[in-house]
């Protein structure tokens, strides 16, 4: 369904949008080339490396509670190889 | 793997790079799950969910090979058999004058690998780590999605 395959999704669950994820990754490369040119802002690069570690702390533990999960639905019903296809193909 | 990674178009468009590794991403994922599945019994349920959070980080590590320090770390502890634990307790800088410093102390042990890392390196290392964690999160969604429908 093309509706799944938006890439932008609502953060109504807490899911991150593509544009959130490229306004991070401008950041941490602008940290970057200031970095390299030497000059360095104390202030917001303290700032982009604290939202970049609260950011992969909580995916670690969004993967932690999928994990669960998975596991709980594994247990009732299993993912049949139609349903594995179907993932795949929505997935890309 | 598609071996885009060896050519000058990886820096420009790290998406391209990759699209590649998400199917590998997914197919690795779903047929560890099948096994998980066929191995496990309703008693060993919480052995179950570690597993499955282990076929996820092996999917992420995998698809990216072993071009980048952080998968290349996380290959070396799966292989290890060593317990994947990352910290979760929010670090407090001791000073604000310390506090940069702290956080990428901070971020080295968020990001596999990060403690060899000079500064230059762990941001690199972040920024692709948090692509394929991202893209690993998204895969178990979809699958969620599915299997709960």
């Amino acid at each position: 369904m093309s509706s799944r395959r938006s890439r932008s999704r609502q953060s109504s669950s807490g899911r991150i949008t593509d544009q959130q994820i490229d306004d991070l990754m401008s950041k941490l490369q602008s940290l970057l080339h200031e970095a390299r040119l030497g000059s360095h802002d104390r202030a917001s690069a303290a700032k982009v490396l604290q939202d970049t570690c609260s950011y992969i702390r909580s995916l670690h533990r969004e993967v932690d509670d999928l994990s669960e999960r998975l596991s709980e639905l594994l247990d009732a019903a299993g993912v049949s190889s139609d349903q594995a296809a179907c993932i795949r193909s929505l997935f890309m | 793997m598609e071996s885009k990674s060896s050519t000058t178009g990886n820096r420009d468009n790290p998406n391209r790079n990759l699209h590649g590794s998400k199917t590998m991403m997914a197919s690795h994922f779903l047929r560890a799950l099948f096994r998980i599945q066929q191995t496990s019994t309703s008693s060993s349920s919480a052995g179950r969910s570690r597993r499955i959070r282990r076929a996820a980080y092996a999917s992420m590590a995998y698809s990216a090979g072993t071009r980048r320090a952080w998968s290349r770390a996380l290959l070396r502890k799966l292989r290890s058999r060593a317990r994947l634990r990352f910290p979760r307790r929010l670090s407090r800088a001791a000073t604000p004058q310390r506090r940069d410093m702290d956080q990428a102390q901070v971020l080295r042990k968020l990001v596999p690998g990060g403690p060899s890392m000079d500064d230059c390196k762990l941001l690199e290392e972040t920024a692709d780590y948090i692509r394929f964690l991202t893209t690993q999160v998204r895969l178990m969604q979809t699958v969620m999605d599915s299997v709960s429908s």
